[in-house]
């Protein structure tokens, strides 16, 4: 096997529709072990028992492309739960933020599920997921489980089966669901579609507070959090966000802005409650429903093209080089039915609707 | 495959810890580091949540006769003796069997190769991964 840490590219690696899956001559085994009818069952009633470790192995199931079944029988559990996503760029407090957060919703007598995604490398497909360690004082509190993931090569900021793991956590009976991922740029907004609430964070005296302000992880902010409030330019922050805020006119609710010092605790219990009051208008207004049935859709998007892309791939395999890109496309589209030739460019699109336009646009 | 490094007891020196993750990280494995001054407890629930196939232990501070002991109880104790437990660290070799004859699967002190470890870690945890589904 591995002789040495610098051949571990020689190890192949198979991807599910999740992403990567581990070394490929097991992968089958581990299938045919954990397609044992007994076992599922086995899973799901330790589940129902409420078993952390029946959760445990739920979500791992669903990171390699098993979850299926889980799902199919869980997913009537899901809804109940309060989601809450937390993005922002490096260093800006996001895992003292959650733990904080955390804490308080603790005191207040509820559940927690935590959900921490750190990115894969894309070389050697390990990762380090160090997210947990701010959430220590946590560990052995049997109400809170928490559960880090790595990125398994998937785009857009999450893990291709984060959304598994809060609806997992959700049917278990968590009475919060917190994901916390790093996103900075146009890219990584796929939070907005896993959460119900998604906060924002964003420190002062970055130097580059205004290149962060055109990024478009500002617009799928419900609450904007400025972190580090005792920072001598947090007020700044606030004011450029808030004047930012002006020159949009959003379309339903307005984002709340919340000035947290998340190592001394302080200002979690606004930012509990701007998160509780943006929850309780989605399911007042009815704007839940639309949001979910987005949501939804990118994700069952996400699960067909995934199968799918596995299966072009091997029809890919077998064409010539003597045939150029279009006319190869078309020849794979006809081996799946399709016939009307190449048509758009296949995209990462955004989440959902626009929730802002600019003024006078 | 999914590995805990862990840190226990008052022992701060983390250098040994973080390049075993890493040399994990780069095996392709996904390494869940626990920070330090983790307690048996802590390390085990750790595990649990993560569907660690095994945890990774370092001690430095001469405290590993207590703190291995500790943790193999109460992986006893949590039903998860499936997971594979290993260490390293200051571990004189009498000490070291006995660890090994208390469940510990195997103790790597400083020198042992890498390629070693990752080998070890590769072929044990795997077993758990194919054994757990």
């Amino acid at each position: 096997m591995c002789a040495s840490a610098s051949s571990a590219s020689l190890i192949r690696r198979e991807a599910g529709p999740n992403g990567v899956t581990g070394t490929a001559p097991r992968v089958r085994e581990r299938e045919r072990a954990m397609d044992d009818p007994h076992a599922a069952a086995a899973l799901l009633t330790a589940f129902r028992a409420g078993d952390p470790r029946a959760l445990a192995r739920a979500i791992s199931r669903c990171e390699s492309g098993r979850g299926a079944g889980l799902i199919h029988a869980l997913y009537p559990l899901t809804g109940r739960a309060v989601t809450v996503g937390l993005t922002g760029p490096p260093g800006v407090g996001k895992s003292t933020l959650s733990s904080a957060l955390v804490a308080h919703v603790r005191k207040l007598g509820k559940t927690v599920g935590v959900i921490s995604v750190d990115p894969s490398s894309p070389f050697s497909h390990g990762a380090l997921l160090g997210d947990r360690i701010r959430l220590a004082e946590h560990f052995v509190d049997p109400d809170v489980f928490i559960r880090s993931m790595a990125s398994r090569g998937h785009l857009g900021g999450l893990a291709g089966a984060t959304a598994d793991a809060v609806s997992l956590m959700d049917a278990f009976g968590k009475d919060v669901v917190l994901v916390e991922t790093v996103g900075v740029g146009q890219s990584e907004i796929e939070i907005a579609e896993v959460a119900d609430t998604t906060l924002v964070a964003l420190q002062p005296g970055s130097g580059d507070s205004v290149q962060v302000l055109k990024a478009g992880v500002l617009e799928i902010a419900d609450v904007f959090v400025v972190n580090k409030s005792d920072h001598p330019m947090a007020l700044q922050l606030q004011r450029e966000i808030r004047s930012m805020m002006e020159m949009l006119v959003y379309d339903a609710w307005v984002p709340e802005l919340v000035s947290t010092q998340a190592l001394q605790g302080k200002g979690i219990d606004k930012l509990w409650d701007a998160i509780v009051a943006h929850d309780a208008w989605l399911r007042e207004s009815g704007a839940i429903r639309a949001k979910r049935r987005a949501a939804f859709a990118h994700r069952v998007r996400q699960l067909a093209l995934g199968t799918l892309d596995a299966r072009i791939e091997s029809v890919v395999a077998e064409l010539g080089d003597d045939l150029d890109p279009y006319a190869a496309a078309e020849i794979v589209l006809e081996r799946f039915g399709v016939r009307d030739g190449v048509g758009a460019l296949g995209n990462v699109r955004a989440p959902g609707a626009v929730r802002a336009h600019v003024k006078g646009l | 495959m999914r590995v805990i490094v862990a840190k226990a007891g008052l022992d701060g020196h983390d250098r040994g810890a973080k390049v075993i993750a890493r040399a994990l990280r780069d095996a392709g494995m996904e390494v869940i580091y626990t920070g330090l001054f983790q307690t048996p407890e802590q390390i085990v629930q750790t595990a649990i949540q993560e569907d660690a196939d095994g945890i990774g232990l370092s001690i430095l501070s001469g405290a590993h006769m207590t703190l291995f002991p500790l943790v193999v109880e109460q992986l006893k104790a949590q039903d998860a003796g499936d997971i594979v437990f290993f260490g390293g660290g200051t571990i004189p070799a009498d000490d070291a069997a006995e660890l090994k004859r208390l469940g510990v699967r195997a103790i790597f002190t400083p020198g042992a190769p890498l390629s070693e470890i990752i080998a070890f870690v590769e072929r044990e945890c795997g077993k758990r991964r194919e054994l757990v589904g």
